[in-house]
């Protein structure tokens, strides 16, 4: 396959990368892993005039926690942050199911985040978790928070002229736990349905914070508020995951499709929801 | 299974010798059709079809023409004024070359675009303008045979529906008094969906016609090279002796590069007109939307039992889904292949099987996706029907077919549908199945399971191949006998080359078949260097598919070995002043019978062959042999699946698979054992994740890799390979194919499994490929 004629800038900084974009407009795309972009412009899906390579930049690279959080940069690999020992509850159980050993190795967490495809795996951890989507433009930087920077299907809060330059993920100071339970068909497919779950117990043992989202079963990947609104307070418990979970699966509105039916992927939304909720109590218990 | 009768360093039959083509494939020094890189090279990219049905009202290729770097753009019309803008297919339809008319499926070839790169090929087909003008589209054969249905091939001359054929074997008197006598009948519909061959390597070509001397010779991805160049010969009509075809490593076949597909002719035509050559190698998406698909049957199965188990008839209805274009790769006396072995491994004496073929506005293809020509549909077929049959009866599956086995004292045996098998003994190999898997501890395990509301299911499926074809008496394609032909010439210092009619897609004839030679000749197999796929170069015959290479092309090269064997003997007689008829041959060591140390050796007679004669004997060691089979050859296997499937997801994982192949005498035992773990991991693809589908316009779902699954290597189980060896009594060294041994046994077997596993809950059918969305809406409706 063969895409269309392109050109190629070689950013050496953050500076020079979005300066570029500015030159170039709508028309520039930046270059990280390349993990969608590249097939997409190989099936003419996507025909950039200019790539904007950002793999040279220094100082990128870097996965690790300080402050209370955790930061990520913009070319860290998908399999850096599985490798990682700074990663934690729900982002280290997903770092190994996205896509395939390949597209880890090359494919960039951020890139995903930015690419806000609604079947791709971070930004449900991320909206479970919580995290800030650090931005460059020109004009200097700004931290959106995840909630409000996925927006819709492949469609973000990031302006014309930004950069997503790293992530900042909030690490819980008390006891946690997490999970990302994906459905895939095969190792590198998408997500028929995957569900991230994150709590963090209070002194109690009561949970004092919830985070629960779902990737694949809508336009956009979804955090379940009302879930989240109904373990807030609770011991944990198997009828309150229940409930929880069937507020998730009210939430997803998947479709009919190759993976499976609409009804199917609910009840799987269901059933990962219970069992996502309760891996992440037992591990918040085991903290 | 019986000890090799060579040493090691001969490496004759029973070895598991390395094989000798692993290193140049793995180091890089491989060499596939795109590699090859001729000066002056024009690269062709097709236009094909957005719609799958849509009159053509005309085609604007100014832009394109005008575009700097391109060469030609080829339309259906340009085509037309050459005669080729149709073109036979293997079953004797015609199919467009580039379309004239109407687009008659999504992807089918409209136009080409030669210049001077591929980019720049691919950037002039954006410039291209078809004014289309959509007709409804047909996505299922029930559709297509509706009354009143849009006739696709309104074309052809006499069709004025679209059915393609009607066909039926067997006997239907006899079998509707079987059904009489039957205490019960167990019916099974089910769909075998489509799928696709989905080589690494996609198809291409790269034509080289000398305008001066009319010379063409053709890179092609190619699994039987001879059988094309006679088709060349007689669709384009060129002189035969100036087409060669040359095949060069090939990154699978698997039956999608048996057709002749229109991008060949094109790119053909096209250097003839151009005189330059042509290349054109497919895309991924080209590959899966447009060239030789599997399966797509409609199966009704109907299985007469008595209460005590016992099959007294079968009644099959069969539906296919033909797409655009009739152009499945098959012997031609049969319309659905040898379908008709459905009676698969079990002793009763009526079966009628009637069969239609619909087209529909989706490719067309019909090869024999690892398969012996629709075998894999069969088999599933009588599998999935024996099995339902024992929950009907109430009997075991396992003990179901031990009652209703051929026994090993009946072979050869005539099955009700005419086909001769061989040899075998089921009963052993389904026992030797059963206790390697622990069956009896498996269904205690089961009911426990069931209990503690946990689904554990055990698959079974008994098949038997029918492959090697064939006897000339009944097996051609488009005419062509399927005989083959090995010709086998050593030289002075004792080394050899053969050379084959067969060729190699990964199944390993460079070393098996050099095996064979040293079996017979004792010449090791490391000297023998195997030659295939360059018509110039070896001698002619039909190719590599339908697991045929060893029953007909190793039966060849047994013979032609021993051809050289008797010369050989006559000539160390003369060395060693004995008689022609004292002198034995034993590992490469001719000795006088009853005096051993009066030998020589194979080496010695070769270069005697040369230089040191009888009277009256003709110089050389050298000899061909085209091998007509007297039959086929049938192996078969138990094969037996333990899923658990989780009640609330639907999501099943296989826990042990347990494969046993008989497949006669095993030449190389590790490439055999290779051979099935690739066939288990295509039939498990087919039952779990594989399919080719549409939607309600005919857009083809499953257009790349990320649509169309191949499992990997993480998805696959883990196999365990049993062995019995029950040798075929008509091929020259006891050995059948095995190819596709394990595609054709093994979807039945998973899919069994999981039918098992929810049997109790009354479930007993679940459509492949067996999606956990299936699994679980079965479960649910079950309640």
């Amino acid at each position: 396959m063969f895409p269309s004629r392109f050109d190629l800038v070689v950013a050496q900084s953050v500076g020079e990368a979005v300066e570029a974009k500015a030159d170039v407009g709508e028309g520039g795309r930046f270059l990280a892993g390349g993990q969608s972009l590249i097939p997409m412009m190989k099936m003419r899906v996507a025909f950039p005039e200019t790539l904007i390579d950002i793999n040279r930049i220094a100082g990128l690279d870097a996965v690790e926690r300080s402050n209370g959080h955790l930061h990520v940069g913009a070319l860290v690999r998908h399999a850096d942050v599985a490798a990682s020992d700074a990663a934690f509850g729900a982002i280290a159980a997903a770092a190994p199911w996205v896509a395939d050993p390949l597209v880890r190795n090359r494919g960039t967490m951020c890139g995903s985040v930015a690419h806000c495809d609604p079947e791709g795996d971070w930004n449900s951890v991320l909206l479970a978790t919580g995290a800030a989507v650090i931005a460059q433009s020109p004009g200097g930087q700004r931290a959106i928070p995840i909630a409000e920077f996925v927006q819709g299907a492949f469609t973000s809060a990031l302006a014309e002229d930004e950069l997503v330059t790293g992530l900042r993920i909030p690490v819980p100071s008390g006891r946690f736990g997490g999970s990302y339970l994906k459905l895939e068909r095969k190792i590198g497919d998408y997500a028929t349905v995957a569900v991230a779950s994150h709590l963090e117990l209070d002194d109690s043992g009561a949970i004092a914070a919830a985070g629960l989202a779902l990737t694949s079963v809508n336009p956009v990947n979804t955090k379940v508020v009302d879930a989240e609104a109904v373990l807030v307070g609770q011991q944990p418990s198997p009828e309150v995951f229940a409930e929880a979970a069937e507020l998730a699966a009210a939430a997803a509105e998947p479709r009919d499709d190759v993976r499976g039916t609409a009804a199917w992927k609910r009840q799987v939304v269901r059933t990962y929801a219970k069992r996502g909720l309760a891996a992440a109590a037992q591990q918040a218990e085991g903290s | 299974m019986a000890a090799p009768t060579t040493p090691a360093e001969i490496g004759g039959i029973g070895h598991s010798v390395q094989r000798k083509e692993d290193a140049r494939l793995i180091e890089g020094q491989g060499n596939f059709l795109d590699d090859i890189d001729l000066p002056g090279t024009l690269h062709m990219a097709i236009l094909r079809s957005p719609l799958a049905h849509a009159r053509i009202n005309g085609i604007d290729s100014g832009a394109a023409t005008a575009l700097e770097g391109v060469v030609a753009v080829v339309t259906g019309d340009l085509m037309d004024q050459h005669g080729l803008a149709w073109m036979p297919t293997l079953s004797g339809d015609t199919q467009a070359v580039l379309a004239t008319d109407k687009v008659r499926y999504q992807g089918q070839e409209v136009a080409a675009v030669i210049a001077v790169d591929p980019y720049i090929a691919t950037d002039a087909l954006e410039l291209i303008e078809v004014d289309y003008e959509d007709l409804p589209p047909i996505t299922t054969p029930q559709q297509s045979l509706e009354e009143g249905a849009a006739l696709i091939r309104d074309e052809k001359e006499g069709q004025d529906d679209n059915l393609v054929y009607t066909w039926e074997t067997g006997d239907p008197v006899a079998t509707e008094q079987a059904f009489a006598r039957a205490d019960r009948v167990v019916t099974l519909e089910t769909h075998y969906p489509r799928s696709h061959p989905a080589p690494l390597e996609t198809c291409g070509i790269l034509a080289d016609v000398n305008s001066v001397t009319g010379q063409a010779t053709i890179y092609m991805t190619s699994q039987a090279p001879h059988a094309h160049r006679t088709l060349f010969a007689m669709v384009a009509g060129l002189p035969e002796q100036n087409i060669r075809i040359v095949s060069p490593d090939i990154g699978g076949g698997f039956g999608n590069k048996v057709p002749i597909y229109p991008g060949y002719v094109v790119a053909t035509a096209a250097s003839l007109l151009i005189g330059r050559p042509v290349k054109w190698v497919e895309s991924r998406t080209e590959n899966l939307i447009s060239t030789g698909f599997a399966r797509d049957y409609y199966m009704k199965g109907e299985l007469a039992v008595t209460d005590e188990g016992r099959i007294l008839g079968l009644r099959v209805n069969m539906l296919s889904d033909q797409g655009a274009f009739y152009s499945d790769a098959q012997p031609s006396q049969f319309k659905a292949g040898l379908f008709h072995v459905v009676t698969g491994s079990y002793d009763f004496g009526a079966a009628h099987i009637d069969c239609k073929g619909a087209f529909t506005n989706k490719a067309p293809g019909g090869v024999a996706y690892r398969c012996s020509f629709r075998i894999t549909e069969a088999s599933y077929l009588i599998e999935r029907l024996v099995q339902n049959a024992a929950y009907e009866v109430g009997i075991d599956p396992a003990e179901m077919r031990l009652r209703n086995f051929i026994q090993p004292e009946q072979f050869p045996y005539e099955t009700a549908t005419g086909f001769v098998y061989d040899s075998g003994d089921y009963p052993t190999a389904l026992r030797t199945a059963l206790e390697e898997v622990g069956y009896d501890d498996l269904r205690k395990e089961q009911a426990e399971a069931r209990a503690e509301g946990r689904l554990i299911g055990i698959g079974i499926a008994h098949f038997t191949e029918a492959v090697g074809a064939g006897p000339s008496r009944t097996y051609d394609i488009a005419g062509l006998k399927m005989i083959d032909s090995a010709e086998l010439r050593v030289h002075p210092t004792g080394k050899a080359i053969l050379k084959l009619g067969v060729k190699t897609q990964g199944q390993g004839h460079e070393t098996t078949f050099a095996q064979i030679v040293a079996e017979e000749l004792g010449i090791p197999a490391t000297d023998v260097k195997v030659e295939h796929g360059d018509t110039d170069h070896t001698p002619y015959g039909l190719g590599t598919y339908a697991s045929r290479s060893t029953p007909v092309g190793g039966a060849a090269t047994a013979v032609v070995s021993r051809k050289l064997a008797d010369k050989a003997k006559k000539i160390a007689a003369h060395l060693l002043e004995a008689a022609d008829e004292d002198i034995e041959l034993d590992s490469g060591v001719l000795s006088v019978v009853g005096s051993p140390d009066r030998s020589v050796t194979i080496q010695d007679v070769a270069l005697a062959a040369y230089t040191n004669l009888p009277e009256g004997m003709e110089y050389g060691l050298e000899d061909v042999t085209y091998y007509d089979p007297p039959n086929l050859t049938y192996p078969y296997g138990s094969y037996i699946v333990v899923v658990e499937v989780d009640p609330d997801t639907g999501v099943w994982e296989v826990q042990r698979m347990v494969a046993l192949d008989d497949c006669g005498v095993r030449i190389n035992p590790m490439i055999v054992e290779g051979q099935i773990c690739g066939g288990l991991t295509e039939g498990f693809a087919m039952s779990a994740m594989q399919w080719i589908t549409f939607d309600d316009d005919g857009n083809c779902i499953g257009a790349n890799f990320m649509d169309y699954l191949v499992p990997t290597a993480w998805e696959t189980p883990r196999f365990e390979l049993l062995a019995t060896e029950v040798p075929s009594p008509h091929h020259p060294i006891g050995a059948k194919g095995v190819g596709e041994s394990a595609t054709v046994g093994s979807p039945a077997a998973f899919v069994n499994a999981v039918i098992d596993a929810v049997a109790h809950l009354g479930v007993r059918n679940i459509d492949m490929p067996v999606l956990p969305d299936r699994v679980w809406a079965a479960i649910d409706a079950a309640g």
